[in-house]
């Protein structure tokens, strides 16, 4: 036993939740506790009251349609993995999902919990990022829908406001056909990344590119899409030199250093995956084409 | 209990047992396994959720024992280390493939590991051993190098396989 005393309340409906978030003092929201309850056990956070939401049934569900893919806040990470349609209709939700954490943690861990934690080497806030997400936020009485873009309002702080629960988010899928690439580099699976990227490309029926998102995780303190090379690339035929200058372009980013890793190091490995990430998400691309 | 300390009565089945108890709202799991039922074959690490040596199976899924309130199990069936082996004391078919392909040193990891690979085995009746090494990145063992946990695991694999066909 780690964390400082305090009181456990069981949510059962989410209106029971925001009625008890309203009226609990120094209450924080307990989802899948992958990382609150690691830093409660730290005592970097302590709080009078847990609300837990892992009873909430109506705060888990998937709902996939032609355009979107709509999560519920408390819907397990495994159950993102577990998800055939999902899998088929944007194969990057595998690729990225078998990065976060480890098999024990996707069991417990939610894709509301990782949202709201917004590690900045989150592979769910890179999904996000790269997929124009739309996230609502529940307070007693009331919703609120923000943007990707004006979601992160610093390290680790997310635009939540003290009395609402992060309950939906909707990411936009891509049309059929699309290329696709998750990957990072890690000092070992499932440690967080020194850098991750994402990559979703559509070529048209000529090969070209006709749209590409590319983003960038662990490098800042939120995901980092890489308009420039996106504008980079949109029109060009697929080539190596092509790639090859995409990733040069990619490391020219700012990014953080800390005690493990240097800025040029992390500059050096972002232009690497940047490049392999690009070519591996266009031959995907042509290879769904040509099916 | 003294003042400030808030409880809650929970009811959970742990290896077919069903147990009742008062636990403290902040004891986790592993905590009330191993000191409200002496079931101290889960161990406690690092107690953050990195070293995977509390893992149980929850409802038959592998989780972290020091992330997961007792309270929160609360009519939840559980399985531990202490469960694996039969009534009379035999190992299962994962446990022998361990002793005999000596995939512990000090076994101070090993219960984790044989729960996430139960879970794991289970999910994966044909895996490889690159999709076992994934399973593992959860687990820290700083005695074997891992190459004879994951022989044992591939070994256990292959003799559950021939005994389902």
């Amino acid at each position: 036993m780690k964390p400082a005393p305090f009181q456990y309340n069981r949510a059962e409906t989410l209106s029971e939740a925001t009625s008890m978030l309203a009226t609990l003092k120094n209450a924080r929201l307990l989802s899948g506790g992958q990382s609150l309850m690691s830093m409660m056990n730290l005592r970097y956070v302590t709080a009078d009251h847990l609300i837990d939401l892992n009873r909430v049934q109506e705060l888990a569900g998937i709902a996939l349609d032609e355009t979107h893919l709509r999560v519920r806040g408390m819907t397990r990470q495994r159950s993102l993995l577990e998800h055939q349609p999902l899998l088929a209709r944007a194969p990057i939700f595998r690729e990225a999902l078998e990065f976060v954490g480890h098999i024990q943690t996707r069991n417990r861990g939610t894709v509301g919990g990782s949202l709201a934690h917004m590690d900045p080497a989150a592979e769910l806030m890179g999904l996000a990022a790269l997929m124009g997400a739309e996230i609502t936020m529940t307070s007693e009485g009331a919703q609120r829908q923000v943007a990707i873009a004006d979601y992160p309002l610093g390290y680790m702080t997310p635009n939540i406001e003290p009395l609402e629960i992060l309950t939906d988010v909707a990411f936009e899928l891509w049309p059929e056909g699309h290329g696709w690439d998750f990957r990072e580099f890690a000092q070992c699976h499932g440690d967080f990344a020194v850098v991750g990227v994402g990559t979703l490309i559509a070529n048209d029926d000529s090969g070209m590119i006709e749209r590409a998102a590319t983003v960038l995780i662990g490098v800042d303190d939120q995901p980092v899409r890489l308009r420039d090379v996106e504008d980079m690339l949109t029109g060009e035929t697929p080539s190596e030199s092509l790639f090859r200058d995409a990733g040069a372009l990619a490391s020219k980013h700012d990014m953080m250093g800390d005690a493990l890793v240097t800025s040029a190091y992390r500059k050096q490995i972002a232009g690497v995956l940047v490049r392999r990430s690009l070519t591996q998400a266009v031959k995907r691309a042509t290879e769904q084409k040509n099916v | 209990m003294s003042e400030g300390q808030h409880t809650h009565t929970v009811t959970l089945t742990v290896n077919g047992d069903v147990h009742t108890a008062e636990v403290e709202d902040r004891f986790s799991l592993a905590d009330f396994l191993r000191k409200k039922l002496g079931l101290t074959g889960t161990h406690l690490g690092c107690e953050h959720g990195v070293c995977g040596a509390c893992t149980v199976l929850v409802e038959g899924e592998a989780v972290r024992g020091c992330l997961m309130l007792a309270v929160q199990a609360d009519g939840q069936e559980v399985t531990t280390i202490e469960g694996l082996a039969d009534i009379g004391g035999n190992l299962n078919t994962l446990q022998q493939a361990f002793m005999d392909n000596h995939s512990l040193q000090c076994g101070f990891c090993t219960p984790g590991i044989l729960t996430t690979l139960t879970a794991f085995l289970q999910d994966t009746p044909d895996a490889d051993e690159i999709s076992i090494r994934k399973a593992l990145s959860g687990n820290i063992c700083r005695c074997t190098g891992y190459d004879t946990i994951v022989r044992a695991a591939l070994s256990a694999a292959a003799t559950l396989r021939a005994g389902q066909s």
